[in-house]
């Protein structure tokens, strides 16, 4: 009568559709708890997946309820000292436990879930209104590597492959002599038996001399010839070099708030995406500046306040630094991101351009500048229109006020690399 | 162990032979569960458990996670709030703060009983006694569920219910489904019948009553009548002709599915949707106590049976009365981890109670329940499952015994007092008081504001009137409500208006919405 089914191999996924359709309908509130979330983490952690809280209130779905307030008597269990009539004070935060309501649970007012690596991602780029085809590829240096490709006839006599030399040798005088050493062996036997019936001398004269010129031709078979030699063959291949350093460089001078320094972090962020999908390997070096430069941990460098005035050359001359002490640029794919909302004064941006022109373009694969002015009706600064002169191909420079503008960036790079290939 | 050439022989010969436990391991096979069932179900037949057929599905924690999203139903029209309920409670899960039911069943003919794979033996053999004996039997038992349940068709009705809402997101797209289906769970507790409507009554049938109130005014006939004077239709004041509904309409979503003049037939559709599947729902909340008390009850008083029978072994009830104890555990309103009153734990306590009273009467229970005390259990217990729900069961049969071992009190919370007050405690004074409290604390009227359509303006402006009636000067909560009224514009189509009613008929204050 009773039938007994196992489901356990039917599809477990039932809830997806409505999991996505509830993201969906979420989207702007997830999309600014995603928010929260960038700002608080590392850049290197971005694209874990995490939790996200949204506020209860917002996802609640409403009903006609009856509210605290009126008249009411609840039944509860467990009594242990009252007596009829005892008066009690009302306990602290509205609501006594209510007996019937009690269902529902913990008064949670964190609605918390779990985003995946995907869908935290598609969040964040989302938010940056990246295209779809975002992860085109970026550029390389590349490194030319040797590698073997079999034997050829000519080359160095380092490379001589000595077995395949002497295989190719033997092989010769196996085909090459082969024929003389029977026509001799032939000679000589036919010698053997004219001198064995007595033949007369010019018989075996005649005999010697063909033996002779038998004998000649195996001789004249070298043991190594020309045509013998093998050398082992190596060809340049172009590798991608696995590996990338980043330079975060930022002007942390009074004037850039919050606000601009969220922008940069997320410029340096996706930067720092594109790089860690091409790369197995990608360092990040952060350099803040104001009249001088340091190197410093991701911390102090988003989140650090330091006063001072800006001279962005400094940071351009520790990048300098550090990149030919620590990732020369034979080694190491060198991107750059600069930020900045332009402040600088006198000589110094005339200085900045020169400098990176001469010294930064040439060595970096790219480099990305991106200003953050205080509006966006705000007169183009001293050092934007020295970058503007740049002609370099790997040299990026815009404005931004907003998220959107971010991706932009680092389009005109792309195209270009797509137009390439 | 033997093998027998007729399994159903086999059967009977593991039952009578005593001191022979159908397993001994924790570990569940397919053939296992099979003879639990077979075993479970004879000693349930020998109680006189009707039930459905039961179809015992295996799931997974994750399939079981799916079910719960969906309220328990194994199939749903897709809905984001079913995703948020999937996420809570896949979060819940996964952090530790909530194990999973092991089991659920679904009231349907036959009845589906969910059975978790994690389970132990004992566990699963628990979960059949408790789902497919006990819920099973208040499912085609219960009057409520009688009354207001299809079992029969109810899988089927999901079914369609599913392919008719993805349908209509196909062809409307799925914004305009989701807002509908937004607005109408809002009202979804609001969507509930309480009462039979009358079915419509056939022509012949009118025609019947036609001649037999013509056949009446023939019999009854008097010449003396034509002397009364004639009634004047002009002295009836006009407007009460207009009043539409003539009575007021307590199902919401009942009344914006016929009347709503905006609707689109598919919208109407929806609508109804949402209200069949509210009401569906609505025997369950009725009946929390009851159907979980009934259910344990069973669970317990079979398993025993077994174990008297020596059909499982002593480790076996071992674990099962530590599975059982933990349900039926009640903690103290001041204790850590109180979370109201554990319907497992009242249900269970008042079913064994009531058998108690039966067997083993004291002079307290002949005096308070005359009826039953020394009556057989089975029969008493059984009527009792038929004829009640929450409410009325704790009215009728909540002992005073139960309300000193529950130590229950009621506190009265007033609004002109600024503190709170013991009403009654466990003592003799108390008893009633706190039967009648603890029933009326389930009574559906105390849970939920009590609001009608109290008129359809549909030959002026088409506006819809409401009226919350206050009682004990109760509020609405006030966010929610202005959230929901948004629904009900949103539904209506024309103004809507709510007023909050004084139960002296004055009108507080009111809301409205023009969409």
């Amino acid at each position: 009568m009773n039938s007994l089914i196992d489901r356990r191999l039917n599809g477990r996924n039932k809830s997806a559709a409505n999991r996505e359709r509830f993201l969906r309908r979420y989207k702007e509130q997830i999309r600014k708890a995603v928010g929260d979330m960038i700002r608080d983490r590392s850049i290197e952690d971005m694209e874990q997946g995490g939790e996200v809280k949204l506020p209860v209130r917002d996802i609640s779905e409403p009903h006609f309820r009856v509210d605290q307030g009126g008249d009411r008597e609840t039944v509860l269990p467990g009594n242990k000292e009252f007596a009829k009539g005892d008066q009690l004070d009302r306990p602290q935060g509205g609501g006594e436990g209510d007996g019937s309501e009690a269902g529902e649970g913990e008064s949670v007012d964190q609605f918390t879930f779990s985003l995946s690596r995907a869908e935290f991602l598609s969040l964040f780029f989302d938010d940056l209104e990246l295209p779809h085809l975002a992860r085109t590829q970026l550029g390389d240096v590349s490194e030319t590597k040797w590698q073997r490709a079999g034997y050829t006839t000519t080359g160095s006599p380092s490379q001589l492959s000595i077995g395949r030399t002497l295989k190719a040798s033997l092989s010769r005088r196996v085909a090459l002599g082969l024929n003389a050493r029977g026509e001799l062996e032939r000679a000589q036997a036919r010698l053997e038996e004219a001198m064995a019936r007595g033949a007369p001398e010019e018989e075996l004269a005649a005999l010697r001399a063909e033996i002779e010129e038998w004998a000649g031709r195996v001789a004249r078979v070298p043991f190594l010839d020309d045509l013998d030699l093998r050398y082992r063959h190596r060809v340049p291949v172009v590798v991608p070099v696995a590996r990338a350093v980043m330079f975060c460089l930022m002007d942390v001078s009074g004037s850039m708030d919050e606000g601009k320094k969220d922008l940069a972090k997320r410029f340096f962020t996706l930067l720092y995406m594109f790089l860690s999908r091409k790369y197995e390997h990608v360092d990040v070096v952060f350099i803040r500046h104001t009249d001088n430069a340091e190197e410093v941990d991701e911390h102090t460098f988003f989140y650090d306040t330091k006063s001072g005035g800006t001279i962005v050359l400094s940071a351009l001359e520790l990048m300098n630094q550090i990149m030919l002490e620590r990732y020369p640029p034979a080694d190491w794919n060198i991107y750059a991101a600069q930020a900045s909302d332009g402040d600088s004064f006198g000589a110094d941006a005339g200085k900045s351009a020169r400098f990176l022109a001469e010294n930064l373009l040439p060595a970096t694969r790219y480099f990305a500048y991106i200003e953050v002015p205080d509006s966006s009706e705000a007169r183009k600064s001293s050092l934007w229109a020295e970058y503007e002169q740049q002609a370099a191909s790997n040299f990026a420079m815009r404005r931004i006020h907003e998220r959107s503008e971010i991706f932009p960036v680092f389009h005109d790079l792309f195209r270009k690399e797509a137009d390439q290939s | 162990m033997k093998t027998f050439r007729n399994g159903a022989t086999a059967e009977i010969q593991a039952l009578e032979r005593p001191n022979h436990p159908i397993s001994t391991g924790s570990e569940w096979t397919f053939e296992l569960i099979q003879r639990y069932d077979e075993v479970i179900a004879r000693t349930a037949r020998a109680y006189g458990l009707d039930t459905y057929p039961s179809q015992i599905e295996i799931i997974t924690s994750e399939q079981m996670l799916d079910a719960y999203a969906s309220g328990g139903l194994p199939i749903g029209y897709p809905h984001w709030s079913y995703g948020k309920e999937f996420i809570r409670n896949e979060q819940y899960y996964r952090m530790g703060m909530q194990g999973l039911a092991y089991e659920i069943v679904i009231n349907s003919n036959p009845c589906i009983a969910y059975l978790m794979e994690e389970n132990s033996m004992a566990m699963q053999a628990l979960v059949i006694a408790h789902a497919c004996y006990g819920h099973n039997s208040f499912f085609k038992g219960n009057y409520l569920f009688r009354q207001w349940t299809d079992a029969d068709g109810i899988l089927d009705y999901l079914v369609f219910a599913r392919k008719y809402v993805m349908d209509c997101e196909e062809r409307y797209g799925f914004e305009a489904v989701e807002a509908m289906l937004d607005s109408c769970h809002a009202l979804s507790l609001q969507g509930v019948d309480r009462y039979k409507r009358p079915t419509p009554v056939s022509y012949r049938e009118e025609a019947r009553r036609q001649a037999e109130r013509e056949e009446h005014a023939r019999l009854q006939y008097n010449d003396l009548w034509r002397t009364v004077p004639v009634f004047d239709a002009n002295d009836v004041p006009q407007d009460k002709e207009s009043v539409f509904p003539p009575e007021p309409e307590e199902n919401l979503l009942y009344f914006i599915e016929k009347h709503a003049p905006r609707l689109e037939p598919w919208q109407r559709e929806l609508v109804r949707i949402v209200r069949k599947i509210a009401q569906y729902f609505y025997p369950q909340s009725q009946t929390k106590i009851m159907n979980e008390g009934w259910a344990t009850f069973w669970h317990y008083t079979l398993l025993n049976r077994l174990h008297r029978d020596g059909q499982v072994t002593d480790g076996f009830m071992m674990e099962f009365l530590q599975s059982h104890t933990s349900v039926v555990s009640q903690r103290g309103f001041d204790e850590r981890g109180y979370s109201g009153l554990n319907p497992y734990a009242l249900g269970y306590a008042m079913m064994t109670d009531i058998r108690r009273i039966c067997e083993r009467p004291t002079t307290e229970d002949r005096k308070w329940f005359p009826d039953i005390a020394g009556s057989d259990w089975l029969a008493t217990l059984d009527f009792a499952m038929r004829n009640f729900k929450d409410e009325s069961f704790i009215a009728q049969y909540l002992s005073p015994k139960l309300i000193r071992e529950f130590h229950f009190f009621a506190i009265s919370d007033k609004e002109a007092n600024p503190k709170l007050e013991v009403a009654a405690i466990h003592d003799d004074e108390g008893y009633r008081d706190i039967r009648r409290l603890l029933a009326a604390q389930y009574d559906r009227d105390n849970q939920l504001p009590d609001i009608q359509v109290a008129r359809y303006y549909r030959d002026s402006d088409r506006s819809l009137l409401l009226r919350y009636q206050q009682v004990r000067g109760r509020p609405l909560a006030e966010e929610e409500a202005d959230q929901v009224m948004k629904h009900l514009g949103r539904l209506w189509g024309f103004r809507v208006r709510m007023e909050e009613v004084l139960p002296d008929g004055t009108v507080m204050s009111y809301r409205q919405v023009d969409p």
